[in-house]
């Protein structure tokens, strides 16, 4: 072929290649060339460089003559095994002879990289800098995104902590334990729930002030985080108002003995400022069994009727629910004290 | 105005001055936040308020700081990926100064929402070149100045810039390219992404 069109070919096509009639390279474009730095590809055979992967099962020169003027699947047939895209043209004065042009498509981030390639290996009409240039512009824009998401996701994270969160306590609020509650009563599991209001704490407060009555609840949160498992969640839902949610309990011994042993640790005199502040605890208890159906208020309310019971029956001690406290509850009228439920 | 060019200012501000210095910035220029985000849009007034303030708290003219703002953003090793990604534009300082008609546009690609102000370059003589720089924002003709004598060092070229005049939104600089290969440049490879 005339060395003219050659020179041209080299400048618009530098990733061509000329095959001869017996399927030797003749030519190879510069960028091309690039490829093999170590070993000539003149005087190659084309199929013995370059694997087709599509159209499938071309093996022979006759065989790629069938597909001139397709899209050509290839693979440097060496480690790299680089993939590109081309399409094989004959030349008109020889048709015989191909003449092939490729591109890298999509391999073309480790193509540049694995090659060492630079702007001036491209046509200057080619794309493929443009390619790169938004490769890593958008790979910038993403880190730059990903960054705002995870400040803004750190945010929300503390907000909703916050919003579940109990300030004077660190226990969790009313808003953490309805969640709670209603995951529990969804997973049809086993649980109990107690609800927990402090004796004489009116007293502390009047008496000692409420920077007492504060020390003295944060002194009741420590204890009942520390009697209780990390699986139980203790809330507090009002001013001495406490509520505690135990998962998988499998009988009323359990419940007992965390109930004894948080009023025993109650009742130990808190010291605050030369004073001894004195307070016990009611605690009304319902275990629900795995399977049972519940409604989360229906739970609220018989665990608020069995510490009605509790405070009836002398205060400083803990009833579980049943159906004839509800009954004797009724003949009395309603629990004094224990409908703020706002707080 | 886009978080990606606050956010510079503010680092730019952060690094060179301290974090005080910004928190100082930010008070005067009545931001009502600690800070930017990159990816997110801020209303165009505020820029040219922390600017402003920014001159008022470092003490020095607004301008000369443009300018290292400029130099700033190509230089730091945090910015890399800028100074990449303008090194795209030619493989050497005139080509790079003709793409920069095309900075805009490419911006864009990137980033769907940041708009850069527009810049045209004219040809006047051999290597001689003005730029005029739209500026939304007064001193953008500063901050070019600072991107380009970097850019120049970076190609390896030596060319004189000059700030030649602002007016009705737009600033113009002159650029006399003096050698060519004055240097030996920085090396560019394509295939070295960052981040």
């Amino acid at each position: 072929m005339d060395n003219a069109i050659v020179d041209v070919l080299d400048v618009l096509c530098p990733m061509h290649l000329l095959v001869g009639p017996t399927g030797h390279i003749t030519h190879a474009g510069p960028t091309i060339a690039k490829l093999r730095a170590e070993q000539s590809l003149i005087g190659q055979r084309f199929l013995e460089v370059f694997a087709i992967n599509r159209p499938r099962a071309v093996a022979s020169m006759q065989d790629l003559a069938a597909n001139v003027r397709k899209k050509l699947h290839l693979e440097l047939r060496d480690a790299r095994r680089t993939s590109l895209k081309g399409i094989m043209v004959p030349l008109p004065e020889d048709p015989d002879s191909m003449i092939l042009n490729l591109s890298f498509g999509i391999s073309i981030v480790d193509a540049v990289r694995d090659y060492s390639l630079t702007n001036a290996d491209f046509a200057a009409t080619d794309l493929a800098i443009e390619m790169l240039y938004l490769v890593e512009a958008k790979t910038a824009a993403m880190a730059a995104s990903r960054r705002l998401n995870m400040s803004l996701q750190g945010a929300k994270i503390a907000a909703e902590e916050q919003a579940f969160t109990d300030t004077l306590t660190g226990l969790k609020n009313r808003r953490a334990m309805d969640t709670v509650l209603a995951r529990m009563i969804a997973g049809g599991g086993s649980f109990a729930v107690m609800h927990i209001d402090l004796d004489y704490f009116k007293a502390v407060n009047d008496t000692l002030g409420h920077a007492a009555g504060d020390h003295v609840l944060q002194e009741v949160a420590r204890i009942m985080v520390d009697e209780t498992r990390e699986s139980d969640t203790v809330a507090r839902v009002g001013g001495d108002e406490f509520t505690v949610i135990l998962p998988n309990i499998a009988g009323y011994q359990t419940l007992q003995r965390v109930g004894e042993r948080i009023i025993e640790r109650l009742e130990v005199p808190v010291p605050f400022q030369g004073q001894e502040c004195r307070i016990s605890a009611s605690i009304g208890t319902v275990w629900i069994r795995a399977g049972t159906p519940a409604q989360a208020e229906e739970v609220l309310a018989d665990a608020d009727v069995a510490l009605y019971a509790s405070k009836r029956a002398g205060r400083a001690q803990q009833t579980f629910y049943a159906p004839e406290l509800r009954r004797a509850a009724n003949a009395e009228g309603p629990p004094a004290g224990r409908d703020s439920r706002a707080g | 105005m886009h978080g990606l060019i606050n956010r510079s200012i503010q680092r730019f501000v952060c690094d060179g001055y301290g974090t005080e210095t910004w928190e100082e910035v930010a008070a005067r220029a009545d931001l009502g936040l600690s800070g930017f985000e990159s990816m997110l849009t801020y209303e165009d007034a505020l820029t040219p308020r922390v600017l402003d303030a920014m001159a008022q708290v470092v003490g020095r003219p607004r301008e000369e700081l443009m300018e290292d703002l400029g130099t700033y953003l190509v230089t730091n090793p945090d910015f890399e990926a800028v100074r990449r990604l303008l090194r795209f534009g030619g493989v050497d300082f005139q080509d790079f100064l003709f793409s920069l008609d095309d900075l805009p546009d490419r911006a864009r690609l990137a980033v769907s929402d940041l708009h850069l102000p527009g810049i045209e370059l004219r040809e006047h003589a051999a290597a001689r070149f003005s730029l005029i720089c739209e500026a939304p924002v007064v001193g953008f003709g500063h901050v070019m100045m600072g991107v380009l004598r970097v850019m120049a060092d970076d190609y390896g070229t030596l060319a004189l810039l000059e700030h030649t005049g602002s007016g009705q939104g737009f600033e113009t600089l002159t650029i006399q390219l003096v050698m060519t290969d004055f240097a030996e440049g920085r090396h560019f490879e394509l295939g070295a992404q960052v981040g």
